[in-house]
């Protein structure tokens, strides 16, 4: 090996432990008695309470909330993170479709306005799909968490983008072939979008997953609650009343809600990476 | 089987740009017709319009005794091959061939023994079960083939299939082509710009100038007996020598360069002269004589390209002719050489609209 070779891996190898650090002293700390964070602040080697926290946060009603477990809002963020995944997906292939295969008028319009609501995101008009929402009655269900967000501009535009460049004796030899407009998208589109597909269903998971403000003000039952709305409320939790803080618990759901978007990421990366560089056609 | 009527057709875009101004053909059934012309001459369209890919304007086609106009691409009972071949590229050879018979909701049974047939005919039964991408060109244009021939239509549209073939694999393909088409005997309209192509497939050429058809017949008829300027460029290789002359009489003239052999023609116009390189001959009691400037030899044949000094070409530079000699004729460069040719063999036409006079 050279000398820039072995600085490069230096280099390389402190940033990756700068990264990944902070979620390693969190998952140590989350391994502790609460008394010993209370005592000797943030632990860098893990601890013997692995089981007892992550059963009881994971499992027990009341061992994390007053009444819903780890478990339930793991479930309900994933319920979240694949509807709002699924949802983009479909709502914005289908628009795309429409605007690049359908020649009806104001389609360039209707573009741009769909580009264009990009700059309106959901802290803008937080108020307004509070209120037809609240108006339709889906306040606290899932439903009412997932339909104001799936509509998405950029996934309209990627698969505008990437409709475009599918070249047009496709569809001739399609139409040729006797194949309906909906056969035409079912037979060749969507195959062809396969890799797109899976890219933009792994980023819009992650953002799904993450989703605060909306599922804050949405959801006022516990049993609703995502993973991440559950972090917010721990701490809340945890300085009420004169008990001992139960530091390694918030740790712990910190852990637990970052495990599902890492996991998709690693388990997909091929996949993402073809749908961003790859062109199959 | 049945042939293809074209009665008036016309197709002007929403913008005023007219593609196709009036054309009419008769097309019978088993017939292999060529369309071709040069880049942007409106070629493609017509084919397209056939295809229903292109709607029409105005005028009339029809397939058998069906008038077409209103009939969707897939009901024409057409096939097409693309120039990039429009393989889907997430289907297999089979799926591939085997789509449109689904669509039809043919039996599967059905279809296999088809696309089992078809394979076998074209050769690439070997690779029913490869994707497009792990085919090599040659083999990609075999399925795009095979996808129009497993629907049996009653018209096979090629548009320009061949360009994007090696120039060895296009010359087998195209025999390939005419044999199959021979042998299927199905109508077949062929677009192409390349006049080889053109020469060789085609049972009746059609060649097509602005949207028109500017002439239409056997190749050999074109070659021998074209009907304007265009034609005569268009068609034959080595291209036509073309001589700006007038008529003074008695002479064609052009600068110092004066050729017996014509009359009745008109004194007061320009006119072009065309004379094909072979029927050009090197005779020692010729019309002109030329300078040699080139000599390619091309194994078989020699082309002899030499400056006429005395004469001008249409732009106004030094006139250079083309002469087809054999391979023993190798004159050195710079030698002077006297050519003839019968006047009976060359064509004389109006410069300014193209017509031929004689």
């Amino acid at each position: 090996m050279t000398g820039s070779k072995i600085i490069t891996h230096l280099i390389l190898i402190c940033g990756a432990i700068f990264m990944t650090l902070p979620v390693w002293v969190a998952f140590a700390s989350s391994t502790h008695a609460p008394e010993t964070l209370l005592r000797e602040g943030l632990q860098i080697w893990p601890g013997g309470h692995f089981l007892e926290t992550y059963n009881e946060v994971l499992f027990v009603e009341g061992g994390v909330m007053k009444k819903v477990t780890a478990m339930q809002m793991l479930g309900n963020s994933m319920i979240l993170g694949v509807g709002f995944a699924v949802g983009k997906v479909v709502i914005s292939m289908l628009a795309a479709y429409a605007i690049v295969y359908f020649r009806f008028r104001l389609a360039v319009p209707l573009f741009w306005v769909i580009f264009l609501t990009l700059l309106l995101p959901l802290e803008v008009r937080i108020i307004p799909s509070y209120k037809v929402v609240a108006d339709l009655g889906l306040l606290d269900t899932r439903a009412g968490l997932i339909v104001p967000l799936i509509a998405s501009a950029t996934g309209t535009f990627f698969f505008r983008q990437f409709f475009r460049s599918v070249p047009d004796e496709l569809l001739e030899a399609a139409r040729l072939d006797g194949a309906t407009a909906w056969g035409f998208f079912k037979d060749i589109l969507v195959p062809l979008s396969k890799t797109m597909i899976a890219a933009i269903l792994i980023i819009m998971f992650v953002v799904g997953w993450n989703q605060y403000l909306w599922p804050l003000i949405m959801t006022t039952k516990e049993e609703n609650y995502t993973l991440v709305i559950g972090i917010k409320q721990i701490y809340q939790v945890l300085s009420e009343g004169g008990e001992l803080p139960q530091f390694q618990k918030a740790f712990a759901l910190t852990i637990l809600a970052t495990l599902p978007p890492v996991m998709v990421v690693l388990i997909f990366q091929n996949w993402f990476v073809k749908g961003l560089v790859e062109s199959e056609k | 089987m049945s042939g293809v009527k074209l009665t008036g057709v016309r197709k002007t875009y929403p913008n005023g740009a007219e593609a196709i101004r009036g054309v009419d053909m008769d097309i019978q059934s088993g017939e292999m017709i060529v369309f071709v012309g040069p880049s942007g001459c409106g070629k493609s369209t017509l084919l397209r319009m056939v295809a229903g890919l292109e709607g029409i304007s105005d005028g009339e086609i029809s397939i058998g005794d069906r008038v077409i106009n209103k009939v969707s691409p897939s009901e024409r009972d057409v096939a097409m091959v693309f120039q990039n071949y429009a393989l889907y590229p997430h289907m297999t050879v089979r799926g591939n061939m085997s789509y449109g018979l689904k669509n039809r909701k043919m039996p599967k049974a059905e279809i296999d023994a088809r696309v089992e047939e078809a394979a076998k005919m074209l050769k690439i039964d070997a690779y029913l079960d490869r994707q497009p991408n792990q085919l090599s060109g040659g083999q990609r244009q075999r399925v795009a083939m095979g996808r129009a021939i497993v629907r049996e239509p009653q018209v096979f549209l090629f548009d320009e299939p061949l360009s994007n073939l090696d120039a060895k694999l296009r010359v087998q393909m195209r025999i390939e082509i005419k044999k199959l088409q021979r042998r299927m005997n199905v109508t077949s309209i062929y677009v192409t710009h390349d006049q080889t192509e053109a020469m060789t497939l085609a049972d009746r050429l059609a060649v097509i100038n602005e949207g028109r058809v500017e002439q239409m017949g056997a190749p050999m008829e074109l070659y021998t007996n074209p009907r304007t300027l265009f034609v005569a460029s268009f068609i034959g290789a080595p291209q036509i020598n073309l001589i700006p002359v007038q008529f003074d009489g008695t002479h064609l003239v052009n600068g110092g360069l004066s050729l017996a052999g014509f009359a009745d023609l008109p004194r007061d116009t320009d006119l072009v002269l065309g004379v094909r390189p072979d029927t050009l001959s090197v005779d020692a009691g010729g019309q002109f004589s030329v300078r040699v400037d080139l000599v390619e030899q091309h194994g078989g044949e020699n082309l002899i390209y030499g400056g006429v000094t005395a004469a001008k070409d249409a732009e106004g530079e030094e006139l250079e002719i083309c002469l087809k000699a054999d391979k023993e004729m190798l004159p050195s460069i710079d030698d002077s050489l006297t050519l003839g040719f019968d006047p009976a063999t060359a064509f004389v036409f109006r410069k300014d609209t193209g017509e031929r006079l004689k």
